[in-house]
């Protein structure tokens, strides 16, 4: 059963810290996997441009994990957390010649 | 300017050899100390284009998340990627550089000629943000003593 509000660990990227204050992981209370990204956004509004596109969507080569769950597959960012959950904020890698 | 023990980067050039003629990919552990990244640990992973795995890599993200906490229970951060070129040049090409997302960290870029490992180069990500991003080269430092 969701806790609603409780604590959530958002593990950070390396390139993303320097909008966090160097931290390597950041807690925000929250409810959905949503409220968790608008509440670590206000906490560091700098991170937002990263992450949104101007219209406010998440970018698509920015990939969201609630665990080892990609959020696009569960609930998207309406999915619900619980007490011991931890998000990870995980751009893509991709490429070739 | 990316550290890497010789150990490392001949494991990580051999596995280009091995997924010949396709590309290889894997993520490179360590620590960020300003403009130097030490590779710690190499990790192997998987290449999920297998529509065209001769010119195309990517790096299942849920392997990332997975390799990640790995490493945030060594004390060890993402610092940098590798992959192979088969049969074509170690410089980054258009297509890297529009999937490069990972600022400050370093992309190796092996090729593979004839299914043997040529050259390797690094290159840094630099910029702030997607409009202004550039892979600039920068030094590889092979370590030759196991520390």
């Amino acid at each position: 059963m969701a806790s609603f509000g409780g604590m959530t660990k958002i593990n950070i990227p390396t390139p993303l810290r320097q909008y966090v204050g160097k931290q390597s992981t950041v807690e925000v209370k929250a409810g959905t996997v949503s409220e968790a990204l608008s509440g670590l956004v206000s906490k560091h509004p700098d991170l937002r441009r990263h992450l949104y596109t101007d219209e406010g969507k998440l970018r698509s080569f920015v990939n969201v994990y609630l665990n080892d769950e990609d959020v696009r597959y569960l609930q998207k960012e309406a999915t619900p957390l619980k007490d011991s959950d931890t998000i990870s904020i995980v751009p893509s890698i991709a490429g070739g010649w | 300017m990316l550290k890497i023990e010789r150990t490392k980067y001949e494991a990580l050039r051999r596995h280009g050899e091995e997924t010949y003629p396709h590309e290889c990919c894997g993520v490179l552990l360590g620590q960020m100390d300003g403009e130097m990244r030490t590779v710690s640990s190499v990790a192997r992973c998987g290449n999920t284009r297998t529509d065209s795995p001769h010119n195309r890599y990517d790096i299942d993200p849920r392997e990332l998340v997975r390799i990640q906490r790995l490493g945030r229970e060594r004390g060890e951060d993402i610092v940098g990627f590798y992959h192979s070129h088969p049969d074509h040049p170690a410089r980054w090409s258009p297509t890297d550089l529009a999937e490069a997302h990972w600022f400050g960290c370093s992309y190796v870029i092996t090729s593979v000629e004839k299914g043997k490992a040529a050259v390797t180069n690094s290159f840094e990500l630099t910029g702030s943000d997607e409009a202004d991003k550039k892979l600039v080269d920068e030094t590889i430092e092979v370590e030759h003593a196991e520390t």
